[in-house]
This record gives structure tokens, C-alpha cells and sequence, in this order.
């Protein structure tokens, strides 16, 4: 026994040294990575010229890229954690909705109207959620019930309401209102003013905004998703809550044996993910100054493909919330950028499939350099 | 094993009845301190149901558990954790995705305040989970290499390592070499023989009694649900337990008939 007994003292002899380039593909941002650098070279290549590098064009498609970032920060969480959610898309209809009913229908301040619009969806997550953990159903069926229950009362209050399935005159009445400037309004004016005086960035050359730069400040939506990323980013990696959700996506059976309350983790990045649906639908409704019954339609899709290439594994357990901000990122450029370009839009879904199956091979591929599966 | 010492685990007369099924039939176990305890049984004899109790799962139908000294009755496993008696299973105990380091702190991550927040100290942690594999006789090629890479030897070790270093005072093995090929089983062996020297009390559930042999101090042998007695390392042979184990007669007439290879 003495022999056999000993510890391998030196390193394995049969696990041959990891090789730096290895080590760089198991991280998860490593696709998001690979893919935002070769859609810039290719657009900076291709479409230097057609505006989509000035101030307005960057505001365009930074805008698009927010508005991803913000539901793929909550997708990404849930994906982590085991679950998917359906129900993103038709969440933001319907919160958009409610805001716009309580604020001119009803005539409550639009801060009132915000604020319970948040606690409401929130409570479907933590139904979802709740449904999802305690029936041990698939959370890709739960939600998609969801996805039809949300879209069709997104159709159906506004039409009982008011005979139509638009919703305006949330600006009129969000104006000066505290709460709506938070996801509406717009920071830096002044550094804007000054880039624009400076000749930095466009100004207008007539009319009555003379003088004032085009791009005149960071939108909130902007601001959002940046905090959403790095606040995301932080609870993932930074704090024992992170490994509680790596933990319960991992392996939910192994985690409760080792004391990690998995379903209170499952059922809070639901609320999360509403929230996020919610933050973007706010967004949305504060810019376009109303609300509209098909809002947000596949943005529950587009939200996972972000994180799928963000390198996140759809079993859970794995990905990386960088990782979902560089996928949106690469949407966002993408999808505007072939509008610069000229190209037909509808190539943007044969672009959006193709690159969602390559990710998940490149997923697939990785797995298994991590867990030394053959 | 220390006789002078009071053992820190008594089973008394456990018997666990699941409907007309009589599980266990009465069952006194002792564990003390620093003894690696192996319970040995056929398929079906009771082992599972019998940690199963010492553990906090089931609750027995009757009989006492005595943790230290004083009557115990666990809840549920949590309960048990919490008096320092841990199990760690054949599956279901690693996260293959997640970090070694990661999954040694599992549930008890440690954290440090930084203003208002708290946050994971992985500095600490990586620093911790380095230093115990390396006792146990694991070289990782880092603290966030995945548990993935590790063999199913070192995946026992790393729980058993984990289980020791949050407390436990009783570590219940669940077979942890039935799946394992020699030398990760010789392994896992091998650290058994590290946690029983630190001074804490093992109980190793196994069928094969070379690997109970190895390493264990005292046997208890369960057969359809009763103790055939417990004896002391060098009071019996391998082929008397193996006996024991098999109730018997049969084996002996198979052994002969197989040339003696059982």
C-alpha cells in the first residue's frame, strides 16, 4: 500500500500542459471578444463613409446596442442560474402599456405610474419564478404561457380602454416629471455643447437649434445599460451571491447539498430579468412618448442569442456578463450598420441565425475543454 | 482508535421501518474520534438507510443517536451539518464547471467588506483552497482550474477536504471508491488515513472489503438490516468478512465452485 499510497508528488505526466491559446478559449468573453473586433473591421472597412462613424451614426447604433445590453445583463444572469425566460418581449409591452394607462388614462403622476409598473412586473417574475421552482416544470415552458398571457393583455387593456392598441401623451404628461427624466433624459449636455463648439462633433448649420450640437447629451437608455452591465457584472464575479448563481445553474442538486438556497436564487434573476424588461420598456416609452401593443415582439430571442454569443451555455452554469454586453454590442453595430451600408435589413436575421449557430458550436467546443469531457 | 476517548457518535438499537418494509432492524453502532469506521454490506443490506439516519434524512422508527454524549434528533441534514456530521456522496457533491476554488467554498463563500458592500474574498479563498489540496496531495494547476478537469479520485478528495476544513467532526462516506479505478481509489484511501489522523471520526460505507481493509480500524458488517457485531482491525480475516457480508453459506459453496476468485 505505501507505494500506491504516495501523492503524485510532481504534476500529472498524463495531462499534458495547457497551452496559453487554450487558456485564452475557455474564457467566456472570448467569442464576444473575437466578434466585436471583426464587426468593426469589417464596417470600418466597408462603411466608413456612409455616416456610421460621425456622432449621429455612433449615437444610432449605441442606442440599439443599449437597448440589447439591457435585457441580455438579465438574460445572462437567468441563463447562468438554469432558466430561460420567454416572457422578456411581451414583458415589455405590457410594462410599456401600464405606464401609459396609468399616466394618461388614469391621469397618475408618471413617476406613480413608473413605480408601480415596476413592482407589478417584478411580481410576475417572482411568479414566474415561484412557478417555475416549485413545480420543477421547464422554465422554457412556463414562460412561454407568459409570453402569450403578457402579449395578449398588452393587447387587450388598450383596446377595452381606449378602442386602439397605441397609447400617446406620455411626454406631455412625463414633462418635468422626476422620475421619467431618470430613463428619458440625457447627461453631459454640456460636455456635448462643448465637443460640438469645439468642432468635434456635428453641429446644426441653420434653423432655430443653430449652433447646438445634433448629438446633445448621453441618453439615459445609455446610461442604464452601462450601470445594468457593470452592476451584473460585479454581483456575478465579485460577491458570494455570484457563485450562488453559477452554483444553482451548475448543478442545482450538488448546491442545495452544499447549503445554497437555489431557489431563492432562481426565483430573485427572474424579478431581475423583469425588471431589466422593464427598465427597457420605460426607456422606450419615455422616448417615443407612448406606448404600443407590440412592443418588444422577439426581444425575449434576440436577449438569449446575445448571451449565447456572449459565450454563456444554455444547460447553465457558465457565461459571462461582459460576454452578453459585447453580443449586443455586435447586434447593435450589426443591425444598424447594414442600414449604413445599404444592404437589404431582412439580411440581419439570416446574419442574427447564422452567427447564433456558430456560437453555440464554439459553446459546445468549449464545454468540453472545460469539464475534459471527449 | 483511542479507547480512552468517548466516542463522538452512538447509534443505539436503530431500527427503521419504511411501511411494512423493516429497513433496519435494530442496529448499535459506535464511532469514536479519529477511527475510520467502515460499515460493510451487501446490496440491500441497510447501509444507506443506516447513514441515511446518522445523517438527518430519515428520522429512525426507534432508537436513540447520541452526538458527544447527548441524545440528538436531526430535522433534516441540515440539522446534522450543523453538529459537525458531513457526508459526502459518490455523485452530486462537485460543480464540473465551476473553479476547485469556487466549489470548495460553496455555500460558505468568504466575503470582505469594502464600504457598504461585501464582497467574495477570492484572494482568501484561492489562497485556502491551494493550501488544502496541497495537503491532501493535489497539485492544481491553479485555484480556478474546473473541477471538470479533475479525476473522480481527486473530485472525492477535494469534497472530503472541503467537508473537513468547515468543521466536520464526523465525515460519512457514501461508497467513494465504487467507481474509481486503483489508483484513484488508493488515492482516496490515502486521505482518508489524512483526515483520521487530524482527529476526525470516518465512517466509510463500502462493499469491497480489500478497500475496507486497507484503511479501516473497526467493521461493522450489516446484513438484511441486522449488525452481525463489529470487529477490530486484525480480529478478522477478508475471507470472514467477505462471509459475513454475503451471509454465509452460499458464497462459500460459489467461491469453491469458482476456484476461489470471489
Amino acid at each position: 500500500m505505501t507505494n500506491a499510497t504516495q501523492p503524485a508528488a510532481n504534476a500529472d505526466e498524463r495531462i499534458k500542459e495547457i497551452s496559453r491559446f487554450r487558456k485564452a478559449l475557455i474564457r467566456p468573453e472570448l467569442g464576444g471578444i473575437v466578434g466585436t473586433v471583426a464587426v468593426f473591421t469589417f464596417f470600418l472597412l466597408f462603411a466608413f463613409d456612409s455616416g456610421m462613424f460621425n456622432s449621429q451614426g455612433i449615437m444610432n447604433w449605441s442606442q440599439i446596442s443599449a437597448q440589447f445590453m439591457i435585457i441580455a445583463v438579465g438574460a445572462c444572469l437567468l441563463m447562468i442560474a438554469g432558466e430561460f425566460d420567454l416572457s422578456v418581449g411581451s414583458m415589455i409591452g405590457f410594462a410599456g402599456m401600464l405606464i401609459a394607462i396609468f399616466s394618461v388614462t388614469l391621469g397618475w403622476p408618471v413617476w406613480m405610474a413608473i413605480i408601480v409598473t415596476f413592482a407589478i412586473a417584478v411580481s410576475i417574475g417572482a411568479l414566474n419564478g415561484f412557478i417555475v421552482v416549485r413545480t420543477g416544470l421547464p422554465s422554457f415552458i412556463v414562460t412561454l404561457a407568459f409570453l402569450f398571457i403578457l402579449r395578449g393583455f398588452a393587447i387587450y387593456l388598450p383596446q377595452t380602454i381606449e378602442r386602439k392598441t397605441i397609447i400617446g401623451g406620455v411626454g406631455e404628461a412625463a414633462e418635468g416629471d422626476w422620475l421619467a427624466a431618470v430613463f428619458g433624459g440625457k447627461i453631459f449636455t454640456g460636455f456635448f455643447q462643448w465637443m460640438g463648439d469645439a468642432g468635434i462633433i456635428a453641429v446644426f448649420e441653420r434653423g432655430t437649434r443653430k449652433g447646438q450640437p445634433v448629438v446633445d447629451g448621453l441618453p439615459m437608455l445609455i446610461v442604464w445599460a452601462i450601470l445594468l452591465v457593470i452592476v451584473g457584472h460585479i454581483i456575478l464575479t465579485k460577491t458570494r451571491f455570484g457563485n450562488w448563481i453559477y452554483a444553482a445553474g451548475g448543478d442545482a442538486e450538488a448546491a442545495r447539498n452544499s447549503g445554497v438556497p437555489v431557489d431563492k436564487v432562481k426565483i430573485l434573476m427572474f424579478m431581475f430579468t423583469a425588471f431589466c424588461a422593464t427598465v427597457f420598456a420605460t426607456c422606450q416609452v419615455m422616448e417615443f412618448g407612448g406606448a404600443g401593443s407590440d412592443r418588444g415582439l422577439l426581444k425575449e430571442f434576440e436577449a438569449i442569442i446575445a448571451v449565447v454569443i456572449g459565450g454563456a451555455l444554455l444547460t447553465g452554469g457558465y457565461g459571462s456578463v461582459i460576454g452578453a454586453a459585447l453580443g449586443a454590442l455586435i447586434f447593435g453595430v450589426v443591425q444598424q450598420g447594414l442600414f449604413f451600408a445599404g444592404v437589404e435589413s431582412s439580411l440581419f436575421r439570416v446574419f442574427l441565425g447564422v452567427i447564433l449557430l456558430g456560437a453555440v458550436i464554439l459553446n459546445t467546443y468549449i464545454r468540453r475543454i472545460i469539464t475534459g469531457e471527449r | 482508535m483511542n479507547p480512552e476517548k468517548a466516542p463522538i457518535i452512538q447509534m443505539q438499537n436503530i431500527a427503521k421501518h419504511f411501511g411494512r418494509v423493516i429497513a433496519l432492524a435494530g442496529v448499535s453502532v459506535d464511532v469514536y474520534p479519529g477511527e475510520c469506521h467502515c460499515l460493510l454490506g451487501d446490496n440491500g443490506a441497510g447501509k444507506s438507510t443506516f447513514i441515511k439516519t446518522m445523517s438527518g434524512v430519515h428520522k429512525p422508527t426507534k432508537g436513540q443517536i447520541l452526538f458527544d454524549g447527548k441524545e440528538m434528533h436531526f430535522a433534516d441534514p441540515r440539522d446534522a451539518i450543523a453538529a459537525g456530521i458531513a457526508t459526502v456522496h459518490q455523485h452530486l457533491a462537485m460543480i464540473p464547471l465551476m473553479s476547485v476554488s469556487r466549489n470548495f467554498f460553496m455555500g460558505n463563500e468568504p466575503v470582505k467588506q469594502i464600504g457598504p458592500m461585501k464582497f467574495f474574498d477570492h484572494d482568501y479563498a484561492n489562497q485556502v483552497t491551494m493550501e488544502e489540496m496541497r495537503k491532501m496531495g493535489i497539485n492544481l494547476r491553479g485555484p480556478d482550474q474546473a473541477v471538470g478537469t479533475l479525476s473522480g479520485g481527486e473530485r472525492q478528495t477535494v469534497a472530503i477536504a472541503r467537508a473537513v476544513h468547515f468543521g466536520a467532526k464526523v465525515l460519512i462516506l457514501d461508497e467513494p471508491t465504487s467507481a474509481l479505478g486503483v489508483r484513484q481509489t488508493a488515492n482516496v484511501l490515502a486521505t482518508i488515513d489524512k483526515v483520521r489522523k487530524q482527529g476526525v471520526a470516518v465512517v466509510f460505507i463500502t462493499h469491497n472489503v480489500r478497500h475496507a481493509l486497507a484503511v479501516g480500524d473497526r467493521f461493522t458488517v450489516l446484513n438484511r438490516g441486522q449488525t452481525l457485531g463489529t470487529s477490530q482491525r486484525g480480529q478478522i480475516t477478508p475471507d470472514e468478512l467477505q462471509d459475513m457480508m454475503a451471509g454465509g453459506q452460499e458464497l462459500v459453496a460459489l467461491e469453491d465452485s469458482l476456484g476461489g476468485t470471489v
